[in-house]
């Protein structure tokens, strides 16, 4: 094991390393490691009833049984029995701010980030006040009937629409990290849009702001009723500082007949972060959904956003960007699942990588029987920077029905000499150059960002090329 | 009248993927003046135009490039093109993603505001002198005056552009950034005669304008008649075989390479 593992290993097995003993008395913590204690401490802790504390428990049983994945990225350091599961929400990460990396704060530096904002990303403070604004825009949206709470609240306040709908898209038996994440999830968001309601203003979990949504195992469902339409903001551009490198989330979605959903990501992760995703979506009569992710942080992220079209149709599309630096290992990717005749689905994918940084796409594009007359697009394009860096793409096409059109095109390539060279023939220092034509390269993710997602990603892939992010 | 020629090229020998293609050209350059590099195919003229602009596949194996009497070769190619100097390509390339405003603006700031203003700069670049308002009134008069299409400025940087709009845009540059030197590279190539007209009346009124030196590279008479010469050179060999005013342009012509050789070549320098 080179040195680099060995520190990695360090982390992930510790607790939180900075300052945090002084604030043990206040805090509840369940012990460190995984058991059937843990997880009814944490279903007790949120006063939950008996059949999600029952859920968690057989998920947990799930999880124990689970092979680790054989695939992917490198997961032999993580270690189960040496993390915590469960923190209440209330609690600081750090006892103050010269605990925050250097690199971190240089960064809130040069994306002018407010100070307050500064100190809760940097995990110093749990509670952002943004509640004025929160408010004013909670109102609307509960005029409408539109229910956006904390996954908790719903199992409390709405339990028989969460019974129906929970681990119904993603069981607990779909791979290891989502039976982790079924046991032990907290925070995340639970979201419903009654039918025909569309959600003008992006819904961002950013407004609601609190340790919890930031966790290590966020939960999120949301149902889309008919008609309807709503977008979903998850994120932030600026780095997340997280002492907890085990980061398991599961997100559902379902989109009923005539409804459309966006789901945008941006991930950034600071790079001690293991981030293992699982998001799926069902779309169905004539239903659009819309996953949009970035993953710019992270030491390893395994996410493949997919979407099952279970009826004539429904619509499914993917636009994923991975930016892969130093010690990075960006494992994204989608997959489109055509269940019923007349549905289309489109992925793009745009990866970076740079510095030693690996970036692959991992896709799945699959027509079941009887599921004719559909259309399929992928395009993946990578970047790479330098011959230290690393790009692979594992497509994965399986049809089994009649008059299916399915395209696959892919690209490699660096920065061209020639584009370098035009581009300084009109004044622009290489550097300069360069961030252009890397952010031209991405261009076709960022301008379906919402705007100050679109500014702020410019930002940081420029930042990014200097190689001064930390 | 100063001495200084504007460019000054002193036995340049030029050397391209491990062959000599120049060698020993000398060539002298005023603001006002118009020149003519004529030749046949693989002669090197537009290994001229690359040398000067620095392109770094362009290997300067002995002798000067000057401007205003400073070194040249010392510079990369975008302190180059910060001080003046502009090279309006044969086949421009394709920047995806970037448009045409955004690579526009990016461009001038560099040759106007000494620095690109990063993204990062909340004051929109005001900090610099820069106001994106008064550039994007600039860019769609230049745009006017070229007759160019006001919706290729939203249009990524030559990406899926005509030949003949990727000419314009490369004129369009040239009168944003005001060269003091500009380098037209087979520029009537593949043009209609509408575009070429409203390309070379373009160009010949902005290198009027701001009393710039002109180097043409060309086949064909036909951009000449809108750009006048003052002086033509014929480039062989990989030297300047023979300078002449702009009679040689028809000369070479009614006559061909071989005559004007024979004739000429041994007369001159």
């Amino acid at each position: 094991m080179d040195e680099d593992s060995a520190s990695i290993a360090a982390e992930i097995g510790t607790e939180y390393k900075y300052g945090f003993h002084e604030e043990e008395k206040h805090t509840f913590r369940t012990k460190v490691g995984l058991s059937r204690e843990t997880v009814e401490e944490i279903s007790a802790q949120k006063n939950e009833p008996t059949w999600m504390r029952d859920f968690r428990l057989r998920a947990l049983e799930t999880f124990l049984k689970k092979p680790m994945p054989h695939w992917g990225g490198d997961l032999s350091h993580i270690n189960f029995e040496t993390i915590t599961y469960y923190l209440r929400p209330t609690d600081a990460k750090y006892s103050n701010w010269d605990m925050v990396p250097e690199e971190i704060k240089h960064t809130y530096d040069k994306l002018g980030i407010p100070e307050d904002e500064r100190k809760f990303l940097g995990g110093v403070g749990a509670q952002y006040d943004s509640e004025v604004v929160y408010h004013s825009l909670k109102s609307q949206w509960e005029a409408k009937g539109v229910l956006f709470l904390s996954p908790e609240e719903a199992v409390l306040r709405y339990p028989d629409l969460v019974k129906q709908y929970f681990g119904t898209i993603v069981p607990p038996g779909d791979n290891k990290f989502a039976a982790l994440n079924s046991a032990v999830w907290s925070g995340g968001s639970f979201i419903y849009v009654p039918k025909g309601v569309k959600v003008d203003i992006p819904l961002q979990a950013y407004f609601r702001i609190n340790a919890k949504n930031m966790g290590q195992f966020e939960r999120t469902l949301i149902i889309v009723d008919e008609g309807a339409f709503v977008h979903y903001v998850e994120g932030c551009t600026a780095p997340i500082y997280s002492s907890d490198s085990l980061h398991s989330a599961v997100v559902e979605i379902i989109v009923k007949p005539g409804a459309r959903c966006r789901y945008t990501t941006i991930q950034n992760w600071s790079t001690n972060v293991y981030n293992l995703v699982t998001k799926r979506a069902v779309a169905y009569q004539d239903a659009t959904m819309e996953w949009v992710d970035g993953n710019i942080g992270s030491k390893l992220t395994m996410k493949y956003p997919a979407i099952y079209m279970l009826a004539p149709g429904a619509r499914g599309e993917v636009l994923s960007v991975a930016f892969a630096g130093k010690g990075q290992h960006q494992d994204a990717g989608a997959k489109v699942v055509h269940c019923a005749p007349h549905t289309s689905s489109t992925i793009t994918s745009k990866s970076i990588s740079r510095n030693g940084g690996r970036a692959s796409y991992r896709g799945l594009c699959k027509v079941m029987h009887g599921a004719d007359d559909c259309r399929s697009r992928v395009v993946c394009d990578a970047l790479i920077l330098d011959e230290k860096s690393r790009s692979d793409t594992y497509p994965v096409i399986e049809v089994d029905a009649e008059r299916v059109s399915v395209e696959h095109e892919a690209s490699v390539s660096k920065i061209s000499e020639e584009q370098l060279f035009y581009l300084m023939s009109r004044g622009l220092s290489e550097d300069e150059a360069a961030k252009m034509i890397v952010t031209g390269f991405v261009e076709p993710l960022i301008k379906e960002l919402p705007m100050e997602y679109a500014v702020e990603m410019n930002r940081l892939i420029e930042l990014e090329m200097e190689g001064t992010v930390g | 009248m100063s001495a200084t020629p504007l460019l000054a090229i002193e036995d340049l020998h030029v050397k391209v993927a491990e062959k000599q293609i120049l060698n020993g050209v000398n060539l002298s350059l005023n603001r006002g003046e118009v020149h003519v590099l004529l030749g046949q195919n693989g002669t090197g003229k537009s290994t001229l135009a690359y040398a000067i602009a620095g392109h770094p596949n362009y290997i300067v194996t002995q002798g000067r490039i000057l401007l205003n009497g400073e070194d040249f070769l010392a510079l990369a190619a975008d302190e180059r093109a910060r001080r003046g100097v502009f090279l309006a390509f044969q086949a421009p390339i394709a920047v995806p993603g970037v448009s045409v405003a955004n690579f526009l603006r990016t461009a001038y700031q560099a040759r106007f505001h000494g620095a690109v203003v990063p993204a990062t700069d909340k004051t929109g670049g005001q900090s610099s002198g820069f106001s994106v308002i008064a550039f994007q009134k600039k860019l769609l008069a230049a745009m006017k005056g070229l007759k160019i299409d006001p919706a290729l400025a939203s249009r990524y940087l030559n990406d899926g552009f005509s030949g003949g709009e990727k000419k314009q845009m490369e004129i369009l540059q040239m009168a944003l950034l005001q060269p003091v030197l500009a380098m037209l590279d087979e520029t009537d190539s593949g043009l209609d005669l509408d575009k070429l007209q409203v390309i070379g009346e373009g160009a010949a009124r902005l290198a009027q304008e701001h009393n710039m030196g002109v180097l043409v590279i060309t086949h064909y008479k036909r951009l000449l008649s809108y750009i006048k010469p003052t002086n033509v050179h014929l480039l062989l060999d990989g030297r300047i075989a023979v300078s002449m005013g702009p009679e040689l342009v028809d000369e070479l012509e009614a006559k061909g390479f071989e005559y004007i050789k024979n004739t000429y070549a041994k007369r001159s320098a």
